[in-house]
């Protein structure tokens, strides 16, 4: 089973460790994931706050390229990422006058016809059906599920069923063997693309959601964005400071933790990679009963 | 030999300024058919239509044209003057020289040229009228009221005491309707049910009122004084007439289990049940959804044993009677949207976030707490309580653009009642307008501000979730330069929008009559119609229409019931003879018209010989039910069915005429 | 006569975006629950409802106000807001407009410098490259701010970690990339 995938900037760098562990449960459930040729750059948030055309140009080229590859579905792990391509991908099937500007930008036909899948989607899709085959440990560990924004908003391209209290991750995470927590800030914004120029608002927001996991009872916090992980994870010393707490409980990408339930080692999904100490949640695991 | 007189108007200046009066009349002298023609100030006047009348007899005219305003104006008038002047008022057509024409251009010589047109067009029409007389229909003088809250109540009493019968159906076991759940009434602070249950009382005890509850409508047919009624009597399983409502069984009965419906789903209730104390009639239902007997293959049957007086019988079975009716007044109500409609306010999962309707039901003293108000979740006296008006309503984004229109009043009463009991607590109010426009009502809400200190906060609360036992109410105060105002509330009560009925599109459907996109019926006329429908006999009151509070409902209910009496003053009635009619000597029986018609008003007749053999079949119009539309006359492919009043001819007529072609 | 309020050419600054993003700003009753669920309301100069409101009533003074201030750039294109709102008056779009017209009109406000100089950054870098050069975008935005000693302490960590590459990853059709660019910069006017 092959399907089409675009690792967007951060899986290649900051997050390589999202990468890696989602290869390594692919691999492990028998899914090739085919790169893009020649992928580029979604834009983020620079490209949307500064110039309209750009920010539905940048993600454009990849879909073109996609297109042109024969790929019919592509999994976008970055939930930001997923946001950008989604939104390109429905204004250009919206608006005819934008769609032939930005064409004639690319010098390519768009069709708008791939299928664009979140990380969430994809583990649905692909990895629940074999599930059962493959989980062999259990996570046994309370863990809180964070969303974040891009998963669940706009609604009008996300397929989140309960925007404001979603269950999809929570799923995963039951068939991994864990405890999904119930908490109040699962949509609550981590602070987003501000982490380099505005690290004081990150601290903020970000530690009102550990503040809200961890007084829930949560040992771990599950999340499917580079971005959060990277808010919650590497400017955990700052949000200590905000907050006045010592708060060291591990921040896994639900690959990962999804990895772990499948034996897979953890420095094979990269969980050594993290400024905050991930070994209270590996060693939870147990084998889990026949 | 037609002698048509023809009467250019120049209604004050309305025509005359602008249309060249004096010219049009000239030139109608010369039309074919046209035996006098005259022009006046202001034709509808006294002296005007004497004019009708005396040119009729003078001249021995046989049809009239009055060039003037709209037919819809002074078409009545015209025609009565007709009539008086001694040929049949069905002669007589108003060419719209003043809506059609002088409203609506400049004072040029084409303007002039158009009216002349317009009048040359209704000669051609009314050369070919033909003299049609009124159709009588007998009238049934019972009125069905379907539902009974306080609306059909009101409507029931109004017709029976003006001396009709009066068949009520309600689908609950007992009548009363929503306002028998409601604690309070806002803006006196009167006990609902203290004022409700003696209007409850009359109706069953009035000897012109018969009463069917744990019943429905199950399907109408007919027309305007003459319904056709089939009444669905659900098996109540216990015998009224043997009842004698002591109680014993409801007491007995080990299944305690089911949400109650008339607590709002705050407490349960058996499954053999009388809704509430007061109920009329105060005889228990057993509710066979939830009945073990009914569920567990006849297991349990306490009730049957304690019972008596025999009354209770599991094999009763729904039966249904058939009535006959003249008028049907639908007074069904409405429902409330719960709080599951809200994820922003916890999915209806917080146990602490209620519906207005469940506040009601804390704060009634034959409520589930006895009139304290508690928390559904811990049974604790709230401290602080957040009421959030709007919940659902003014909310495109939610389905829902309307105002709900009774929030505002019973959020400021909700409030006042919890203060009066918890004087140490506090109150907040979530808002964005206050809609309180009635009598007293103003004064009311500053009273709840102003003497019981409810706080209100101009502003829509984003989210509400739940922490360490409270809740976490996130809002905002657009008066204080739109600062964030964040509450841990005790306790949150949403007043939910107004919906129609779950049932409202069925019953619609059985009725025919019309129903907008929310499902709440529509009304003959928004500003002038506010209690007919656009089915004739049929009328509206209460909620079912638009959301509304009692007085608006009782009024409703009184002009509904007026309606309908003013119907019953006659043993008969006269309708409009615009209506089609066949000729059943050219139809070939295909029927294309009956499956056309909207109103159902064509069936099939059998066309037999002299000894009786069948020997084909052709259309029939009900006069009674034909509202004159002409679909069918549209869809006749060989010509056998006409519209009296707009005949092909005629209408050929008209439009050879503007082409100025012969006819 | 009147001007007809279905004239060709918007002319204030709420008639462009609607032109331009289709958000209908009329439809704002301003009920504030856009406000009440704002992770940064604490933060920002103008609050989200605010703007609208200053959009709707274009009194004098108010289009510079909106393009000056901080809450246009703190804000974080969550989408709180537009999920919440009851009229459904798309806001991240228009915050997304106002930001571009801030630039178009050079009006930025001066604390927003940091934020506006990492967005300029990010795509520099992303002109040069096609991908993300974390290590270039990094250099690029302390050179911008003098923020130099900003993040200092976790560079080593993240060399070690493979999370900052020395060097940079790049689109093999770099000139695709840079057209992009070009073309994007000469369509001004934000129309959509």
């Amino acid at each position: 089973m092959k399907i089409g995938y675009y690792p967007g900037c951060s899986l290649e760098g900051t997050s390589k460790e999202y990468s890696d562990s989602l290869f390594a449960v692919a691999e492990k459930c028998g899914i090739t994931l085919e790169a893009i040729n020649d992928w580029n750059c979604c834009g983020a948030s620079a490209a949307h706050s500064m110039n309209h055309d750009l920010a539905v140009a940048l993600p454009a080229r990849t879909l073109a390229l996609a297109e042109q590859q024969g790929l019919t579905e592509i999994v976008i792990p970055c939930a930001a990422c997923y946001s950008r391509l989604s939104q390109s991908q429905n204004e250009l099937n919206d608006n005819y006058v934008t769609k032939s500007r930005i064409e004639s930008y690319l010098d390519l036909k768009i069709s708008g016809t791939i299928k664009l899948l979140t990380v969430i989607d994809f583990l649905k899709k692909y990895i629940y059906p074999v599930a059962d085959q493959h989980v062999v440990n259990k996570l046994n560990q309370k863990t809180a599920c964070y969303y974040g924004c891009m998963l669940v908003r706009p609604k009008e391209i996300t397929v989140i069923e309960r925007t404001e209290d979603p269950l999809e991750m929570e799923d995963v995470m039951k068939i991994a063997g864990a405890t999904p927590v119930k908490w109040a800030y699962k949509t609550e914004c981590c602070g987003a693309g501000l982490s380099v120029s505005k690290t004081d608002i990150v601290a903020k927001l970000s530690g009102k959601i550990l503040e809200d996991a961890v007084s829930n009872g949560a040992e771990s916090i599950i999340v499917a964005c580079p971005m959060c992980h990277m808010n919650l994870d590497m400017r955990r010393p700052e949000i200590k400071k905000q907050i006045n707490k010592d708060i060291n409980i591990p921040v896994l990408f639900i690959t990962q933790a999804l990895g772990l339930s499948m034996g897979i080692a953890a420095d094979k999904l990269g969980l050594n990679k993290h400024f905050v100490d991930t070994d209270t949640a590996v060693k939870c695991i147990i084998k889990k009963e026949a | 030999m037609a002698r048509i007189g023809v009467f250019i108007c120049h209604c004050g200046e309305n025509i005359s300024a602008t249309v060249d009066v004096v010219k049009v009349a000239e030139v109608a002298s010369t039309f074919a058919g046209v035996a006098f023609s005259t022009e006046y100030k202001y034709m509808c006047s006294a002296p005007g239509q004497d004019k009708i009348v005396q040119a009729i007899k003078e001249h021995k005219l046989t049809g009239i044209v009055v060039a003037a305003c709209s037919p819809r104006m002074h078409e009545q008038t015209f025609r009565k003057a007709t009539a008086e002047g001694g040929i049949n008022p069905f002669l007589c057509e108003m060419a719209n020289i003043r809506e059609h024409c002088s409203w609506v251009h400049d004072r040029t010589d084409e303007t002039t040229d158009k009216a002349i047109d317009i009048v040359r067009t209704l000669v051609a029409k009314v050369r070919r009228n033909a003299p049609l007389f009124p159709i009588k229909v007998p009238v049934t003088k019972t009125a069905l009221v379907i539902g009974g809250g306080i609306g059909g109540i009101q409507a029931a009493l109004d017709i029976a005491n003006a001396g009709h019968k009066v068949i009520m159906v309600e689908k609950q076991p007992s009548i009363g309707g929503h306002m028998s759940q409601l604690s309070e009434t806002f803006p006196t602070l009167d006990c609902s049910q203290c004022i409700l249950t003696p209007r409850m009382v009359e109706v069953s005890q009035h000897p012109n009122i018969t009463l069917h509850t744990y019943a429905e409508v199950e399907s109408i047919s007919g027309f305007i004084g003459n319904f056709d009624v089939k009444i669905k009597m659900k098996a109540k399983s216990v015998d009224s007439s043997k009842c004698t409502g002591c109680g014993e069984c409801w007491q007995k009965c080990p299944n305690k289990k089911i949400p109650d419906e008339f607590n709002a789903g705050l407490s349960n209730r058996t499954a053999i049940y009388t809704p509430f104390p007061q109920a009329v009639p105060n005889k228990p239902v057993i509710d066979r959804v939830n009945c073990t007997w009914f569920t567990k293959g006849g297991k349990c049957g306490i009730c049957k044993k304690m019972c008596k007086a025999e009354a209770i019988d599991y094999e009763m079975q729904d039966s249904f009677i058939d009535i006959k009716v003249g008028a049907i007044v639908t007074a069904t109500g409405f429902d409330l949207k719960h709080t599951d409609f809200f994820p922003e306010y916890g999915y209806g999962e917080f146990k602490d976030v209620i519906d207005g309707m469940q506040f009601e039901r804390l704060a009634s003293a034959s409520g589930p707490t006895a009139g304290v108000i508690r928390r559904p979740s811990d049974g604790k006296i709230p401290e602080n309580i957040v009421f959030i008006a709007c919940a659902g309503s003014r909310d495109k984004a939610k389905g829902i653009e309307y105002c709900s229109k009774i929030c505002c009043m019973y959020t400021a009463k909700h409030a006042m009642l919890y203060k009066h009991k918890n004087h140490a607590g506090k109150a907040y109010v979530f808002y964005m307008d206050i809609r309180a426009g009635g009598k007293g009502y103003d004064e009311f809400v500053r009273r709840a501000i102003e003497e019981d200190e409810v706080q209100y906060i101009r502003g829509r609360v984003s989210r509400v979730y739940e922490k360490d036992g409270k809740l976490m109410v996130k809002g905002v105060d657009t008066l204080m330069n739109s600062t964030p105002v964040d509450i841990e509330a005790d306790m949150v009560v949403l007043a939910t929008a107004i919906v129609a009925n779950k049932d409202s599109e069925a019953l619609a459907q059985k009725l025919h009559i019309s129903y907008d996109k929310h499902h709440f019926f529509a009304e003959a006329h928004p500003k002038l119609k506010p209690v007919e429908t656009n089915t004739a006999g049929i009328m509206l009151a209460g909620a079912c229409q638009s959301a509304k509070d009692i007085p608006e409902t009782v009024s409703q209910a009184s002009a509904s019931a007026s309606k309908a009496i003013a119907l019953f003053s006659n043993s008969e009635m006269s309708r409009d003879p615009s209506v089609a009619s066949v000729n059943n000597t050219n139809c070939t029986g295909c029927l294309l018209c009956m499956e056309v018609c909207p109103y159902l008003a064509i069936d099939k007749e059998e066309i037999k010989d002299r000894s009786g053999n069948l020997m084909r079949y052709a259309a029939r119009v009900n006069s009674g039910l034909c509202q004159g539309c002409g679909t069918c006359v549209a869809m006749c492919r060989n010509k056998s069915i006409d519209l009296q009043g707009f005949s092909n001819e005629q209408m050929l007529g008209e439009v050879m005429s503007l082409l100025n072609k012969p006819f | 006569m009147h001007e007809s309020s279905h004239s060709t050419e918007p002319k204030g600054l709420k008639g462009r975006i609607i032109a331009a993003t289709g958000v209908n700003i009329n439809q704002c009753y301003q009920c504030g629950k856009c406000t009440a669920g704002c992770p940064l309301n604490e933060e920002m100069d103008i609050q989200p409802n605010q703007l609208l409101r200053m959009l709707q009533l274009e009194l004098p003074g108010y289009e510079d106000k909106l393009l000056r201030s901080m809450s246009i750039w703190l804000c974080l294109a969550c989408d709180m807001c537009s999920s919440r709102c009851p009229q459904e008056v798309l806001l991240s779009k228009v915050m997304d407009y106002l930001r571009q017209e801030s630039l178009r009109q050079g009006k930025v406000n001066p604390k927003a410098k940091d934020i506006v100089s990492f967005h300029q950054s990010f795509l520099e870098s992303i002109e040069k490259n096609g991908k993300l050069n974390e290590m270039g975008l990094t250099v690029s935005y302390k050179l911008k701010t003098m923020n130099l000693m900003q993040d200092i302490s976790i560079a080593p960590a993240m060399l070690s970690k493979g999370k900052l590459s020395l060097f940079p990853h790049k689109v093999k059709n770099l000139k695709e990339i840079q057209k992009l660019f070009k073309k994007t910069s000469e369509h001004k006017g934000g129309e959509q």
